[in-house]
């Protein structure tokens, strides 16, 4: 997806609230359409190789209350959008949702609902929400590696930040903007791209300077990635082609994180050939790596098993190798965390596991 | 041994008087421990009251006064009524004496069947306090008003009048009170306290005023909601299938017919002299028989050829229910909810015994949404408090599936969860209890299959309120949604577009798309005295939210009542039916009906059913026909 700037973003906001406008005067009942946002509705789009939303609507009528409610907060949160566009301004998802508390009946009940009319609207628009002048609350995450990154500053100075020298041991930080403007990759030396889970292992890499001895970018994705951070992995890895491995814990929730770097978010399918690198590959834990390497492990709980057999029926798993693994796990009941490997000491991650399956996967 | 042992036995063998048998046995009389004997001394003290004020043809009132003594756990309970009074003589013996009174035999529906009688109360005071009973009672305003200490002899269950006075008692005409010391424990917050026995008592008996002084001081006053006497209910004659063993014996014993063939035919109902001749044919005994003459053998013949043979079934119109006019009032008044439905079957017969079941359910309101539904259950009137798991009324409860019917329960079958509280009265002339204890009432199946039917009948109202009321809550929606949403989403697009604000009356006839019809009541009173009408005034509107003209038939049930000023004129009354030709009513408009009702008591009834017919699309407060 290009760029389109505030102007796109604001005419088709417009468009909305037009739209609404002449089916009140046709006398029809006022209706939204969008894409319906569930597990059975994504869809594998072939020319991007990701997963994106299929054909599957949603439609808010104001025949009930609820839809009702929904289309008057739509109207306002356009209105109060174009007002920041055209004043230059921009604001957190909080914030907004703090501003909607003068709206009346238009109030969101809670975050969630005001994040969420946000990711609506980019469906409805086809616009980020970065073009709204909405970004989120978290920062992306940490990156540690021999890249240079120019980034634009808030006074509109270009500096220029190497990932290993010009920064300390927590690395460099992904701003909520990642796009062109802001960020440009300018000098890559390194052999593979690495996305961690945790910040334990993150750390526990750079203290052995794994980044170093396999030539590789550290990426610590922060439990599941915000947007600029999987942003920032799929510039990094579309411009530099460099192979992406994904390290996270042995059990379904970090599966996820993997499906959500690789494929998109089932929340965020819209955008998802903006998000997701298909090419990236899942490293471990994986329940055969429980096995294998006789890591310390814990029971599953109802809800992990839950989750691992809503897996099985998700689009995104549907590999004949994530199955497998998957009932594997589902058999033998067990998880463990990738920074279980370190029951063979602390050095064991990086002179042994990593290298063996970096090999195993061919990358070594 | 020198004497054989049996020697030894019989000189510590002596014949016990039944008050020493009771002493030695006290749960039986339910006597278990100290909060259930306070409970079953004023349950003993309020039936026996009851039933003197009924049988006199005196509307009920009760006082009921609880106050603890210097001694611990020793109370005084005072039960006073304004019956008819105690002749002096009988005082003593009605008080003084087990199993003394007049029931013996009489067959029909009565509360003194429900426990061994107000004599117990006394022997047990006797028993825990050594303080004698106190009775006052006062036939008239013209005779003298007598106040007797009264103890019981436990070897010859014989009364004891420790003092006799003659007071001054000019508080009301006529009357009796007794006084009691016990030990005993009074709970408040208690499922089986005296508080909830008074407020269930009240409930099914809405005749009675009970007045009730705690330990505490506080005054409780559970109110009369009508001047309506209960129908006397008539003593019968037992019939075959419905008498055992033991009976037959004694009744064969005390008969006063020289002749068996006349005993069968004067001492049973439904034995006609052809009858009598069949069973005394079949059992082989001669006609002339003498019936106090009549061996073991001859009696269990007789017995089993009761059993054998066919006869009419008992009378059943010797049993007085409550009424589901009364039960509903009863209930209304003693729980605040929303909706109350009551349903008074048609008396049927288990083992020649009549009983006739009455079941009422209320919902919503303050009873709590996440517990499990109370079950009030009484046996001709007098509330059951103990052994509710052991009951056939919970086992019919259980038994049904309440899902469809809008409550929880876990698995389709126990006792449900919900805003609702269930009563069933089983009335009967002879309740068949578990046990001497008279808590539950066995699983006899016709019973069961009888509360069964009650109860799905109370469900099915229960769920259509359920259905009206997510309808009310849709329209008031809607309401919302075309009063305060979508003016906002009118105003708004207009002001992003820039553009004038567009006219809504079309849009919303589209939302609401429903026709609503909603009526209400008035009571008033004109007049006074013998010229008083009672007057309830019934107000119907139906407002048409929908696209089209709306030509419908509307009929509204009503209750038995002289009808007056029907409008529009538009109608026809058939039997309990008003049916109106409605219509046309054009897209948003709307139309008022009503009638008058003339001769219903106040809260006689909570609405009008009404239902339609020919009226397409959804529609609110109307069934179809």
């Amino acid at each position: 997806m290009v760029y389109k700037g505030n102007k796109v973003a604001l005419d088709r906001l417009k468009e909305i609230a037009e739209s609404v406008y002449g089916q009140l005067e046709r006398s029809e009942v006022p209706h939204l359409e969008l894409s319906s946002r569930t597990k059975s509705n994504i869809i594998l789009d072939t020319d991007h190789d990701v997963w994106k939303y299929g054909e599957d609507k949603i439609k808010r009528s104001a025949k009930d209350l609820g839809g009702a409610t929904s289309i008057l907060r739509t109207l306002y949160t356009v209105d109060f959008i174009g007002d920041m566009i055209k004043g230059g301004k921009s604001s957190t998802l909080r914030e907004m949702y703090y501003i909607s508390e003068g709206w009346e009946k238009a109030k969101f009940p809670s975050q969630d609902e005001s994040n969420k009319l946000a990711e609506d609207l980019e469906i409805i628009t086809t616009c980020m929400r970065e073009d709204f002048k909405l970004r989120p609350e978290e920062d992306g995450a940490r990156v540690m590696g021999d890249i240079t990154i120019e980034e634009t500053n808030r006074k509109g100075e270009k500096k220029r930040i190497n990932c290993k020298d010009d920064v300390g041991d927590s690395g460099y930080g992904i701003p909520y903007n990642v796009e062109k403007e802001k960020i440009r990759f300018k000098g890559i030396n390194a052999k593979m791209i690495i996305a961690i889970e945790t910040g334990g292992m993150f750390d526990r890499l750079v203290e052995n300077g794994f980044d170093e001895t396999h030539s590789a970018v550290l990426v610590h994705l922060k439990g599941q990635p915000a947007r600029s951070t999987r942003r920032f992995i799929k510039r990094l890895a579309e411009q530099s082609g460099l192979p992406l491995v994904i390290f996270t814990d042995g059990d379904p929730w970090s599966y996820r994180i993997y499906a959500s770097v690789a494929y998109g978010a089932i929340k965020t399918a819209h955008i998802s050939e903006y998000l997701a690198t298909p090419q990236a590959q899942f490293l471990g834990i994986t329940p055969s790596d429980i096995v294998n390497y006789e890591l310390p492990s814990d029971d599953l709980t109802d809800q992990d098993k839950n989750a691992l057999k809503s897996e099985l029926s998700d689009p995104r798993f549907s590999s004949d190798q994530w199955r497998s693994e998957i009932k594997l796990q589902l058999k033998m009941k067990r998880k463990s965390e990738q920074q279980a490997l370190a029951k063979y000491g602390l050095d064991y991650v990086t002179d042994t596991y990593l290298p063996e399956k970096l090999t195993e996967m061919g990358l070594l | 041994m020198s004497q054989p042992f049996a020697k030894t036995m019989a000189k510590s063998q002596k014949e016990i008087s039944i008050s020493d048998f009771f002493a030695k046995n006290r749960q039986i009389l339910g006597f278990d421990n100290p909060s259930k004997a306070m409970l079953v001394s004023v349950k003993e003290g309020v039936d026996n009251s009851l039933d003197a004020c009924e049988e006199a043809g005196i509307l009920p009132t009760v006082h009921v006064k609880i106050s603890r003594t210097e001694k611990k756990d020793r109370f005084i309970i005072k039960v006073r009524d304004n019956g008819p009074g105690i002749v002096k003589k009988q005082i003593a013996n009605v008080f003084g004496r087990l199993l003394y009174g007049s029931r013996f035999y009489a067959i029909r529906q009565s509360r003194g069947q429900q426990g061994i009688g107000i004599s117990a109360v006394v022997l047990y005071s006797q028993m825990t306090t050594g303080q004698p009973a106190r009775v006052t009672s006062k036939i008239g305003d013209d005779y003298p008003c007598h106040s007797m200490e009264i103890q019981i002899n436990t070897k010859t269950n014989r009364p004891q009048i420790i003092s006799d006075e003659v007071i001054l008692w000019d508080e009301i005409p006529h009357g009796t009170e007794i006084e009691v010391e016990i030990l005993g424990r009074y709970a408040r917050e208690k499922k089986q306290s005296v508080f909830e026995y008074l407020k269930s008592t009240a409930i099914v008996n809405p005749h009675v005023e009970i007045l009730f002084e705690d330990p505490e001081g506080e005054l409780h006053r559970f109110q009369r909601v009508t001047e309506r006497l209960p129908d006397q209910a008539r003593e019968v004659k037992p019939h075959p299938h419905g008498i055992e063993l033991g009976v037959l014996k004694t009744m064969l014993h005390y008969t006063e017919s020289r002749r068996i063939t006349s005993f069968l035919t004067s001492e049973f109902s439904r034995i006609s002299p052809r009858g009598a001749k069949e069973i005394l044919e079949r059992s082989q005994i001669g006609d002339k028989k003498n019936p106090k003459r009549m061996n073991i053998e001859e009696i269990q013949t007789l017995y089993n050829m009761f059993q054998e043979m066919k006869f009419m079934s008992p009378p059943t119109d010797c049993l007085s229910p409550i009424g589901d006019v009364l039960i509903r009032k009863g209930l209304r008044k003693e729980i605040d909810s929303k909706f109350a439905y009551t349903v008074t079957r048609d008396p049927k017969v288990f083992r020649g015994t009549p009983f006739q079941v009455e079941a009422g359910i209320i919902y919503g309101g303050e009873l709590s949404p996440g517990e499990q539904v109370k079950i009030l259950r009484f046996a001709n009137r007098v509330p059951l408090l103990y052994q509710q798991g052991g009951c056939v009324i919970t086992h019919a409860v259980e038994r049904i599936n309440w899902r469809p019917y809008g409550l929880e329960q876990r698995g389709g079958k126990g006792i449900p969860v919900g805003p609702a509280t269930i009563l069933v009265h089983i009335a009967s002339t002879n309740v068949p209890f578990t046990s001497e204890s008279k808590e539950a009432i066995a699983d006899v199946d016709e019973i069961l299959d009888e509360v069964a039917l009650a109860l799905m009948e109370c469900g099915r109202k229960v769920r259509s309120h359920i259905n009206k009321k997510v309808k009310l809550k849709k329209i008031s929606e809607k309401y919302s949604i075309i009063k305060e949403i979508l003016p906002e989403i009118a105003k708004k697009s207009a002001e992003i577009t820039r553009r004038p604000r567009p006219q809504l009356e079309g849009v919303i006839t589209k939302i609401m798309n429903v026709t609503v019809i909603d009526s209400g009541l008035n009571y008033r009173e004109e007049g006074s005295g013998d010229s008083k009408q009672k007057i309830t005034e019934v107000a119907i509107r139906v407002q048409n939210y929908t696209t089209r003209d709306k030509r419908f038939k509307l009929v509204a049930k009503v209750p038995d009542a002289l009808l007056q000023g029907i409008y529009p004129d538009r109608h026809r009354i058939r039997e309990n039916l008003i049916e109106w030709d409605v219509g046309p009513i054009p897209p948003a408009k709307s139309l008022r009906l009503g009638f008058t009702m003339v001769g219903l008591e106040k809260d006689d009834v909570d609405e009008v059913e009404l239902f339609h017919s020919n009226l397409t699309g959804e529609v609110i407060g109307a069934d179809p026909l």
